[in-house]
């Protein structure tokens, strides 16, 4: 097995390599605002790293979101389209799912993660974690901070959400975002407990900006 | 193997509401594949940048496969990946950008970073072969109206005017609103245009006389004329009278296209050159293409103007772009080549 995990979801443009049994490389780098100039190098760069080719892989894993939109849809257009290319198979989760997973081991019993949604909210979802085990206790959703539950908010938060609103989140508890080699380690496990990570969709959570128009009188009746 | 002039390019536009992939071999088309979203965008009135690029994201790996299977190329066949790295809508760029470098660096090949606007250009030698150097040209779309002196389609580009306010296909899009017409305007009023007089209405040609004309010799005003043809429908109304929409739409159509092609000559004439190509989404306008030619005729010049599916956007003149710069030798872009929302025509490559 030769998997590449990604995930541009978050600051970071993050890109690990797992053979099945450890991380073998991964590079990321945390700016908001070059997901699409930095993700292909990082990918370059770890296959460099391990002396590898872009056809030895087998599994490409993207990181679905929800994120920023336009940087979100590097990573998923860049994972598919990678998989066209090199006949991987394609697989994505949840990367609010990596997130949690990333959680120090000392931590167990319920987490909270809040990423930056933009516009005064945040994307969030609250999960079950244990000694290698991450589960997802309800679905990823978009919020603003004072919408979600009180009890909620006070566990143990991680992601930027804390950072940005720590009037809200009392417990922050990095790390701040997704780390690929987590994701990538992630997807090892579940696939190897024999799911398939089919999800390939955008975790968008949102609706397009946009209202249909009033069509203006017409000059024909 | 490719002979080195004659690479195997694979082209990516995704600058605005289309999502095309064309592959050439050369100068030689072997496919065009386009998906829109056009259709999505219809009850908006307009473009939605967003709508625009979540379109881009499902349709990239399914125009890729059908454009492959349609010219019967394996991915690996390809020398070469080209792709618009600018102007357009930033997040759709962005959604073709991340894309070609995904192929290029999955198959092992060089990408091409390119401007949408010289691929309007370039895209006329799939149709009519080598562009004569240099070749003027005029281009109109949605988003752009441009006059380029082009000495090198792949190098050298001179912009000698543009507009100073809406682009030419956004005029026709404001006007069939008023006109109760559908988005988007540009076909609608062509098709309608053809039952009208179009000498009905004489509305205003913008920056064609006195200082207007001095200061803004090559360039273009629409905004003003969109409102005149505003306030032309709204008093009829007021008044109660019956507006013939087809004399409307031919009347503002003969000022937009009298102002473009009356400059673009002026513009060969002051240029000394004898060739002119018209390009872009309004290049499909048959009214343009038509006084156009009888002006061209008239003033000895050749015009070139590729047939309509071409003139709009699409993946073909981007690799007809990229398979140029790949014959003449031009160095492929980084792997971390940005997308370049307003890149300057003057970069051909980014």
């Amino acid at each position: 097995m030769l998997l590449l995990a990604l995930d541009t979801s978050t600051s970071a443009i993050t890109v690990a390599l797992h053979d099945g049994s450890t991380v073998l490389a991964e590079a990321s780098t945390i700016d908001p605002r070059a997901h699409g100039e930095r993700l292909a190098p990082g990918i370059r760069a770890v296959l460099d790293e391990a002396s590898a080719a872009p056809g030895d892989l087998t599994h490409i894993v993207c990181g679905l979101g929800p994120g920023p939109f336009t940087g979100l849809r590097v990573g998923i257009v860049t994972a598919r389209v990678l998989a066209l290319a090199t006949g991987a198979s394609l697989h994505g989760l949840c990367s609010l799912d990596a997130l949690a997973a990333a959680v120090d081991a000392a931590t167990a019993g319920e987490v909270l993660v809040a990423t930056d949604a933009r516009r005064k909210e945040v994307y969030w979802a609250r999960y079950a974690v244990s000694a290698g085990s991450v589960v997802a206790l309800s679905a990823p959703a978009v919020a603003r901070p004072a919408d979600l539950p009180e009890g909620v908010r006070a566990l143990p938060a991680l992601g930027r959400g804390p950072l940005l609103y720590p009037e809200f989140f009392p417990a922050p508890h990095g790390p701040l975002d997704v780390r690929a080699g987590v994701l990538a380690e992630l997807a090892v496990s579940r696939l190897g407990a024999g799911d398939a990570l089919a999800d390939r969709e955008p975790l968008y959570l949102r609706r397009p900006d946009a209202t249909p128009h009033v069509v203006a009188k017409s000059a024909l009746g | 193997m490719t002979t080195p002039d004659q690479p195997l390019v694979l082209g990516i536009e995704t600058s605005c509401d289309e999502t095309g992939v064309g592959i050439v071999r050369g100068q030689t088309l072997l496919v065009d594949t386009i998906a829109s979203s056009v259709q999505e965008h219809a009850r908006f009135g307009g473009v939605v940048p967003e709508v625009a690029s979540r379109a881009h994201l499902e349709a990239m790996v399914p125009t890729i496969e059908r454009a492959c299977r349609d010219a019967g190329v394996r991915l690996t066949d390809i020398d070469a990946v080209a792709v618009t790295a600018g102007p357009g809508l930033a997040g759709a760029l962005l959604v073709g950008v991340a894309a070609a470098k995904a192929l290029a660096l999955g198959l092992g090949r060089p990408i091409y970073g390119v401007n949408h606007l010289a691929a309007h250009v370039a895209v006329d030698v799939l149709e009519h072969g080598p562009l004569p150097e240099p070749t003027m040209a005029l281009l109109v779309s949605g988003g752009h109206s441009s006059l380029l002196l082009v000495p090198d389609v792949t190098a050298d580009i001179r912009p000698l005017g543009a507009t100073i306010d809406d682009a030419a296909g956004e005029a026709f899009d404001k006007v069939a609103r008023v006109l109760g017409l559908p988005f988007p305007g540009g076909p609608h009023i062509d098709r309608v245009a053809r039952e009208g007089d179009r000498l009905a209405i004489d509305f205003p040609r913008g920056l064609t006389t006195g200082r207007d004309l001095e200061r803004y010799r090559f360039d273009f005003s629409f905004s003003g004329l969109k409102t005149a043809v505003s306030r032309w429908v709204q008093v009829r109304q007021a008044a109660g009278e019956t507006v013939h929409v087809a004399d409307v739409a031919a009347s503002f159509q003969e000022a937009v296209v009298d102002v473009l092609t009356r400059k673009a000559i002026a513009a060969c004439r002051d240029q000394g050159v004898d060739d002119l190509l018209i390009g872009g989404g309004v290049a499909a306008n048959s009214r343009l293409r038509a006084l156009a030619q009888r002006r061209c005729d008239a003033a000895g010049i050749r015009l070139r103007v590729p047939r309509p599916g071409l003139c709009t956007d699409n993946g073909a003149m981007v690799a007809a772009l990229g398979a140029q710069v790949v014959a003449r030798g031009g160095a492929p872009s980084a792997l971390d080549l940005p997308a370049d929302s307003s890149m300057p025509v003057t970069a051909v490559r980014a």
